[in-house]
């Protein structure tokens, strides 16, 4: 395969394997965190803002809570309406440093028979989908200890 | 405490899927209303309309749409669009020019004509919509966070999908009575159950469709009402559209994550929990006073949420509530008399509007079958995506 690994979205992560790592900002004045990345300015109100850094957040956070997809979702999802549909969970995971819960996609082969609230999970790289000369990259929680 | 408005009139049409055009159901819906306040259109001196974006071009300027279609004749115009606030912007803003003297009699509509199956963003490659983002990153259809809300009520409080299926079993057997809602039949917990999954754990009866529909009111100033012969009019008291405060930690449609309590910890006030003090506080009332509500029932498990965020119980205690019959007709304090959305199905900018419509009829004691005894103080609840508060107190 010669297709082009390319981030379905510019700038939300970064790396590969263990090294990989979703990125936020954070403002240098109040220290607030910001998930997708705010580059504009700091929108904490009781901040007078400052220049917003790139950061990259903690790999490994707690489900915050979990469910499913059993019907196929409308565009813009991209998805193959020639294949049948396969139900896919997703995970919205509590990460303690940043104090903030950030929601994603499960690992293939992850169902929501194998999570519960309060669970291990780490970020790692996973594929949205592919074209002909793309693959379309994105983040997915997997739980701890689990290889794919 | 601001002065109350009166409510002359109230209208529907009755939600469905029914193929037709937004503008045709808000103006039968707004000549129903006319009708029961016992106006002529041109005593109108302010339309307000809730935007439909799925209407196309006419659907974001609904107010000017409904007026043409009423026949040109003159009145102040706006239109609004809160997501699924939009109904109560527009309540909101028609009584804000009457408070403020600009207008005597005012009529609000909202009307939409849903698409099938999952709403979905506008189109084209607009990475920058945080609505476009979640759809194209994550596949996360507005079920998929029912969902995540429901099962983080099991983790937390041990709510079950049986508690669950005794709110849709409860409104289905309301909206069995009313002839306005899309689905009248009643709905056992066995169907319930054996319904398909949507988004684990809810499943396709413990979550509202999209629907058509339409809704409309007749406001006015109470010298207009006194005016007009009616001495006793249901009033609304207090109008709710407050935003959330920073930083909101609950995960809210449509956003991917939340805001970071790293900087500032966050209120013990849940967002849905602040848009109902809110509406109290204008009020003047508590949840003590209430004698039924409309709540926004996006899911059988958001009604129990709800519950708590309107302090009819505690924290946690939705289910308990529900199990105990108190949100039911005879309860302590009915809740979606009207069907809700269980029976009704979302019909976005109308909604809002459709819960106040229930209100006026539960308060003047018009509301046939389903009738709350000795309703005096209703509340409405509801929220609007990208941080849109939504609720209503009436009073007769």
């Amino acid at each position: 395969m010669s297709r082009t690994r390319t981030p379905s979205v510019a700038g939300w992560f970064i790396g590969d394997g263990d090294d990989f790592r979703l990125l936020g900002t954070r403002c240098s004045s109040c220290a607030t965190v910001f998930f997708p990345r705010e580059d504009v300015h700091c929108r904490n109100p009781y901040c007078t803002g400052g220049p917003l850094e790139e950061i990259s957040l903690s790999r490994k956070g707690r489900i915050w809570s979990y469910t499913d997809s059993h019907y196929r979702p409308p565009s813009p999802y991209v998805s193959n309406p020639e294949l049948p549909w396969e139900p896919y969970a997703l995970i919205a995971v509590e990460l303690a440093a940043e104090r903030i819960v950030v929601l994603g996609q499960a690992a293939p082969g992850v169902t929501v028979a194998d999570l519960t609230v309060g669970m291990e999970v780490e970020v790692v790289p996973g594929v949205l989908h592919e074209d002909a000369e793309t693959t379309w990259t994105t983040w997915h929680w997997r739980p701890t200890g689990v290889r794919a | 405490m601001t002065k109350d408005v009166a409510v002359l009139g109230a209208g529907m049409h009755p939600w469905g899927k029914w193929g037709r055009s937004f503008v045709e159901y808000g103006t039968a819906a707004a000549r129903e209303a006319l009708a029961d306040a016992g106006l002529d259109w041109r005593d109108i001196g302010s339309i307000v309309g809730a935007d439909t974006v799925r209407g196309g071009y006419p659907g974001y300027v609904a107010g000017a749409t409904f007026a043409k279609a009423l026949g040109w004749q003159g009145a102040r115009v706006a239109s609004v669009y809160a997501a699924c606030a939009s109904g109560a912007q527009a309540i909101a803003a028609a009584r804000a020019q009457i408070l403020a003297g600009l207008a005597d009699v005012a009529l609000v509509v909202g009307a939409d004509a849903a698409p099938k199956g999952f709403f979905r963003p506008a189109g084209g490659e607009r990475p920058d919509d945080p609505d476009w983002l979640r759809f194209r990153l994550l596949g996360a259809t507005n079920p998929t966070y029912f969902g995540l809300y429901a099962r983080r009520r099991m983790a937390v409080h041990g709510d079950t999908p049986e508690d669950f299926a005794l709110v849709k079993v409860k409104n289905a057997a309301m909206g069995a009575l009313n002839p306005y809602a899309r689905y009248r039949k009643r709905v056992t917990a066995e169907e319930v159950a054996a319904s398909a999954v949507v988004a684990d754990p809810l499943r396709l009866l413990d979550i509202c469709a999209t629907s058509d529909g339409g809704a409309a009111l007749v406001l006015s100033s109470m010298d207009f009402a006194q005016r007009h012969g009616v001495a006793r009019p249901v009033r609304i008291r207090a109008v709710s559209t407050v935003t959330p405060r920073f930083p909101n930690t609950v995960l809210d449609l449509p956003d991917i994550a939340t805001d970071s309590a790293a900087a500032v910890a966050a209120d013990s006030e849940s967002f849905r929990a602040s848009i109902a003090r809110a509406a109290y506080e204008e009020a003047g009332i508590g949840p003590e006073d209430l004698s039924l509500a409309e709540v926004y029932d996006l899911s059988t498990a958001m009604e129990l949420q709800w519950y708590e965020d309107l302090g009819l119980c505690g924290e946690g205690e939705g289910a308990k509530l529900v199990r105990e019959g108190a949100t039911a007709p005879g309860g302590r304090i009915p809740v979606n008399s009207s069907g809700g959305l269980a029976s009704f199905g979302e019909a976005v900018p109308a909604q809002a509007i459709a819960q106040v419509c229930e209100l006026t009829w539960q308060l003047r004691g018009a509301a046939g079958d389903r009738q709350i005894a000795g309703a005096r103080v209703g509340i409405s609840a509801n929220q609007g995506l990208f941080g849109h508060g939504s609720s209503v107190v009436a009073v007769r």
